[in-house]
């Protein structure tokens, strides 16, 4: 095939207008992937809706019983139905919402924070105590991390806390390996080199010039995470390993809603959907800051 | 080769020790004391005493973690707190239908993750691609206990056409395999499209093609060995993703299986199952990614190790 037309289009494309910073060149491409900014503008919503769902909840999410509409579907008084216990759904859904999206964001958090750490002084250091961090990362990486959390809640307990605990720790040895990978590449770069000869310490090359390199994988790669350790908790909660009733966490709901599926299936699709929706929208906001933050796809 | 298996294998020694301390040490992890747990909640001191003695957890912990090395060379697993029987032979009638099951995800999650993955990648950016990418995405998005439910919910209540628990007979693993290899099948497919655009790309297919080759021959015969090197590696990895994914799928469908039995024994803490089932678990991983290693250095000699 004939094919070099595209190319010098390209070229004409990629012409600067005005200054290029790094953070002008993201926003530029990721403003060009439309259902990427479509799913970072439902990640707003979604944050906004959990951090106001106590006050825009139509009913209180455990302790409001209507009995007149037990197992009803959708209707005006509730919009996504009734429960077998005569509790509103959306608001179960909302105030549920912001439990799954705070043990995410915990989570990651919290296993990124450990992992980035791990990964910066094992890539940077080397020797033995990279090998013993690559080593544990290893086994940590090997096992799923569903049966890695059941074994902690088996040593912890059931709870949310422990939930968190669970999940973070298998986020861990994902985020060591990454920056480490990262942290191996920049210490040889000439501009590291070039702090190192002036005299910079070891805690300033780290922290000032190699975090900052290895910032946009690291923020990919908590994007992508999120959804994982979303489903990963709620699926915790669906085994009753998590949330204990009557506390509205999405995975918790849809276990509750398996004994009346036949009946009233609307319980249980409500927050599936949310899960789903919630989890979608993270996966597809992480491929599209993957795409603009990827400098190999510019070449592409 | 053979040198390049062995020193897999030995490499593997490590992780082994490393699993084995952790598996032991679990018991010594749990909250509250074994011996009690094992006597039961209403045992009186005497004979929370005796059965301390009798498993071994008054002596010393290197001399019991000999011991436990020791049982498990000789196969002997402990017993189930909950049923009183051997450890082993629970295990040993929940095995099958939890490797019967991954099996069958495996199979039909590889066979769709593919062709998704390869149309995509021959449509790039048209609508077959747009398609396989949206069915991707959601795939991966879609949490199993939900897509199982959902599924139940069509096909065996909705319709009759499938029995809704239980694995009888063929029919049983229609539902679970499906929800099991979704999320598998849509990794895969994301993979396979990544790594044909990518060999699409290379100088060797354009040779192909300016030899006149027809668009079918080079995408069966030169692109598609040379991407699924990097695939053959993934399915191996998510080998291990369907293991975990097992626990979920089989609560579920009320799988007799591995996965629920883990799920019982936790919430009932029957820890010596837990312990046994946490060791065979991993052993699998461990095994599974040794022969990933050893199928990448068979596939690609350029990697067969300095």
């Amino acid at each position: 095939m004939t094919d070099t037309a595209p190319a010098a289009t390209r070229a004409v494309a990629a012409l600067p207008s005005g200054v290029r910073t790094p953070w002008s060149e993201f926003w530029r491409k990721f403003r060009r992937q439309p259902v990427a900014v479509l799913a970072l503008a439902f990640v707003v919503v979604l944050v906004a809706l959990a951090i106001l769902a106590p006050w825009i909840a139509p009913y209180d999410a455990e302790n409001f019983f209507d009995y007149d509409r037990l197992n009803e579907g959708p209707s005006l008084a509730h919009w996504l139905g009734v429960d077998p216990l005569g509790r509103d759904i959306l608001s179960r859904i909302l105030v549920g919402g912001r439990i799954s999206l705070a043990t995410g964001f915990l989570s990651v958090a919290i296993g990124g924070l450990v992992g980035t750490v791990l990964g910066l002084l094992a890539g940077y250091y080397e020797g033995w105590w990279d090998r013993i961090v690559m080593r544990l990362s290893d086994v940590l990486f090997a096992f799923p991390g569903i049966l890695l959390a059941l074994g902690v809640v088996a040593i912890l307990g059931s709870s949310l806390v422990n939930v968190v605990v669970a999940v973070s720790v298998f986020s861990v040895p994902a985020f060591a390996r990454l920056v480490r990978g990262n942290t191996l590449v920049l210490k040889r770069a000439t501009y590291v080199e070039a702090a190192r000869s002036i005299g910079a310490s070891d805690r300033t090359i780290l922290l000032r010039h190699i975090l900052p390199g290895t910032v946009s994988s690291i923020v990919v790669y908590v994007t992508m995470r999120l959804g994982t350790s979303i489903i990963t908790a709620a699926s915790l909660s669906f085994l009753g390993m998590g949330a204990q009733p009557p506390t509205p966490e999405w995975g918790a709901m849809l276990n509750d809603a398996r004994a009346d599926m036949v009946s009233s299936p609307h319980v249980a699709i409500f927050p599936s959907l949310a899960i789903f929706l919630t989890v979608l929208a993270f996966n597809l906001l992480g491929d599209g800051l993957r795409d603009a933050l990827d400098p190999k796809l510019d070449r592409a | 080769m053979l040198t390049f298996f062995l020193k897999r294998l030995l490499g593997l020694l490590p992780t082994l020790a490393i699993v084995a301390v952790l598996v032991f040490l679990f018991v010594h992890m749990l909250p509250g004391d074994p011996a009690r747990l094992a006597a039961g909640q209403d045992a009186d001191q005497q004979t929370v005493e005796l059965v301390r003695a009798e498993l071994g957890l008054d002596r010393p912990l290197p001399v019991q973690f000999g011991r436990y090395v020791l049982n498990l060379g000789q196969g002997d697993l402990g017993t189930s707190i909950r049923t009183r029987r051997p450890v082993a032979a629970e295990i040993g009638e929940r095995f099958l239908p939890t490797l019967l099951l991954t099996l069958t995800s495996m199979a039909w999650a590889v066979a769709f993750g593919l062709v998704i993955g390869i149309v995509s990648a021959v449509y790039r950016n048209e609508w077959p691609d747009r398609l396989g990418m949206t069915l991707a995405v959601s795939g991966i998005s879609f949490p199993a206990f939900a897509l199982g439910m959902l599924l139940m919910q069509i096909f065996s209540v909705g319709l009759g056409w499938l029995p809704t628990v239980g694995a009888g007979s063929w029919k049983h693993y229609i539902l679970p395999s499906l929800t099991l290899g979704a999320a598998v099948a849509a990794v895969m497919a994301r993979f396979t499209r990544a790594s044909f655009v990518e060999v699409l790309g290379e100088d060797f297919v354009r040779t192909a093609r300016a030899k006149g080759l027809t668009e079918r021959v080079v995408i069966a015969k030169h692109a598609l060995r040379n991407a699924l090197i990097p695939v053959v590696t993934m399915m191996g990895l998510q080998f291990g993703f369907l293991l975990g994914g097992s626990i979920v799928v089989e609560a579920v469908f009320n799988w007799p299986g591995l996965g629920r039995l883990l799920v019982d024994s936790v919430n009932q803490r029957d820890y010596p199952v837990i312990q046994a089932l946490v060791l065979l678990f991993s052993l699998e991983f461990i095994l599974i990614n040794l022969v990933v290693d050893v199928l990448y250095g068979l596939i690609n000699p350029t990697i067969r190790y300095k």
